[in-house]
């Protein structure tokens, strides 16, 4: 029985479909399993993505701004004389940023940077017993410095405490200097100064150079002991946007007297997997919806030619072309609507499959799972519209028929 | 004087126009056919009879001349309103009853009406059962086309070319591929439904038995009319 308020090109669709019974089961296996490889593939390298996106970002600053490299500036004598005369790089001294409170005024006041720390990094030695290690020591103030590397999501030991006499050091140099939160260490700076100070926390931020040499002091301990007493090294930052990092950070240099890395040039390499990741995902989804539009489209042209003496009898009763044009674009569209649905939900049952089956060595998920409806409402407007497109030339073929050619067969 | 249903007016139809290999079909035709007339439309294969009836049936445009129906001019009528007229005036049996095997009995009876309404209404329901009920076939109106014998199959087919109660149903060679008992069956139920309905009926066939029977026998010989 037909329902009332189907249309002839629908009901005609559907039962031309539900009669290539066979066909239209292949072809709609096809094009689930090209949508459910698209679903799948979006969704988890999305979260493989957002995954190392937060991992680098919460580990280190978006934006950092340093003093700009200190250049020879030879006097001069006459102007138009030529001097001949070898310059020699300038060998680069620690240094503040030059009134470094007004810069960090003036970005904090940017509408895109979110969070900004003053910071001092430089060169120490730390001495326990017989060991010594050198390392990288930042001195940061916890309020500010955490919202931008967040040390709680990395601390494995100890807390994120600093005083003037706390230290937090990385796993690996602890291990080194054969130290555990709690014990006392000994920093001597280039310059004789020394203090000692209690560790009271160990981070372990998944990068073994990271961890075998970086110390973090409070940020009145690290200006006394580099002798940068109210001075701050490096201006660490994040923004809202952190695609615009590149962008904000040629912005800053140009309007103050800083060097300015972003992100994305720091981790130029990691920045370049991650497009060149995209780029092939991209060409693999575009493929593979490629090939499933071509499947439709091949199984259209072929109901076209077994249906043909039908389309000459509907068009010898008065259908037009165009209705008979519909009938088949409605069959490409329900071809790649019902693939859609039963695509996305293999793509998301595998996904949410291998979600549960792959961690990492520790046991953390290696990817959040990231099953947004938006993912499978574009997913089935898409498959329609593919459908539709991939029936265009058999409609078109089918309309085209000349009735009493396709009545005698 | 009875209404005239079709009138040809020296109709010629010629394949590849203009080319070496121009042939021509049919020469001169001029005939009409009255409201409710049943004719018979006999001769030879090749004659010219189906290139005919798809210029009556509107499937065909002739290559000159003037085809009337209900004294209007087709000539200057567009594809789009062709097709229209097609629906609504005309109804097709054909040798192979040509069923959509997709639907059964009832829909295919119902499938002119829905083509030209667009949506289908209880009313195309009713009258499909009425056509479905004139031809006999009450019991199997839901049976799939394909799970039909030939004789019910046409009968179907009848009751299709009936469905927007048209003025002339163009029959082509109907009893051809029927056993002579479901031939004479279909034709007499023709010759019922032409005297219940007042459809007129040009049926092309073979069989001089049932040319005899018809009202009036027309006969083509190499794409003229013998008069």
């Amino acid at each position: 029985m037909i329902n009332a308020w189907q249309p002839f090109e629908w009901i005609a669709a559907v039962r031309f479909l539900r009669e290539g019974r066979m066909q239209t089961l292949f072809i709609v296996s096809g094009v689930s399993i090209g949508v459910a490889v698209i679903v799948f593939m979006a969704a988890m390298l999305a979260g493989l993505e957002a995954n190392f996106i937060t991992r680098v970002l919460t580990s280190q600053p978006q934006i950092q701004l340093i003093p700009p490299n200190q250049l020879a500036r030879p006097q001069r004598y006459d102007a138009g004389v030529f001097e001949d005369a070898a310059i020699q790089f300038p060998t680069q001294r620690v240094l503040p940023i030059v009134e470094w409170q007004k810069v960090r005024d003036r970005v904090a006041a940017m509408p895109e940077v979110v969070d900004v720390s003053p910071t001092v990094a430089g060169s120490v030695l730390a001495v326990r017993g017989d060991a010594n290690r050198a390392v990288s020591l930042s001195g940061v103030d916890p309020a500010t410095y955490f919202n931008i590397v967040r040390m709680q999501q990395y601390i494995v030991s100890g807390a994120t405490t600093l005083t003037s006499e706390d230290i937090i050091l990385g796993t690996v140099l602890a291990q080194d200097l054969g130290a555990t939160v709690g014990d006392k260490l000994n920093l001597v700076a280039a310059s004789g100064a020394s203090l000692t100070l209690t560790i009271t926390g160990l981070v372990d931020f998944g990068n073994k150079g990271v961890n075998a040499r970086g110390a973090y002091v409070a940020l009145r301990t690290a200006q006394s002991l580099l002798g940068l007493q109210g001075g701050a090294t490096t201006i660490d930052m994040t923004i809202r946007d952190i695609y615009a990092a590149e962008t904000l950070a040629k912005e800053i240099q140009a309007s103050n007297y800083v060097e300015a890395d972003s992100w994305i040039a720091t981790n130029a390499q990691f920045f370049t997997a991650v497009q060149a990741q995209q780029t092939s995902n991209f060409l693999i989804m575009g493929f593979v919806g490629l090939s499933a539009a071509f499947g439709i489209a091949a199984v259209l042209v072929v109901s076209v030619i077994q249906r043909s003496q039908d389309i000459g009898i509907l068009r010898a009763m008065g259908a037009t072309r165009g209705q008979i044009q519909r009938v088949f674009l409605l069959q490409g569209a329900l071809l790649g609507l019902v693939g859609s649905v039963v695509g996305s939900a293999l793509g998301a049952g595998a996904l949410i499959y291998f979600h549960a089956v792959a961690r990492e060595a520790n046991g953390a998920e290696l990817f959040p799972l990231l099953l947004e409806r938006q993912t499978f409402v574009v997913t089935a407007i898409v498959a329609t519209l593919t459908g539709i497109l991939a029936a265009t030339a058999p409609a078109l073929r089918a309309a085209k028929l000349d009735p009493v050619e396709a009545i005698r067969g | 004087m009875a209404e005239e249903i079709v009138r040809l007016e020296d109709v010629c139809k010629s394949y590849n126009v203009g080319q070496s290999s121009q042939t021509e079909v049919l020469h001169h035709i001029g005939f009409a056919v009255q409201r409710g007339e049943f004719m018979a439309l006999i001769g030879a294969s090749g004659s010219g009879k189906s290139t005919l009836l798809n210029i009556i049936g509107l499937l065909d445009r002739p290559t000159s001349g003037r085809l009337r129906i209900k004294g209007d001019d087709t000539s200057t009528l567009s594809e789009e309103q062709i097709t229209r007229l097609r629906g609504h005036a005309i109804g097709f049996v054909f040798q192979a009853h040509h069923l959509i095997s997709a639907f059964t009995a009832l829909e295919n009876v119902m499938m002119p009406m829905l083509v030209d309404h667009g949506f289908p209404t209880p009313e195309m329901y009713a009258r499909a059962r009425d056509l479905i009920a004139l031809v006999g076939l009450k019991a199997v109106g839901d049976n799939r086309a394909t799970n039909m014998s030939g004789g019910q199959a046409q009968r179907v087919a009848i009751a299709r070319a009936l469905a927007m109660n048209p003025y002339l149903v163009l029959a082509d060679e109907p009893t051809g591929n029927l056993d002579t008992a479901s031939a004479d069956s279909a034709f007499q139920l023709m010759r019922k439904v032409n005297r219940e309905s007042g459809a007129s009926f040009l049926i092309v066939t073979h069989n001089l038995d049932l040319a005899k029977r018809c009202d009036r026998t027309i006969e083509l010989s190499d794409g003229r009319l013998k008069v």
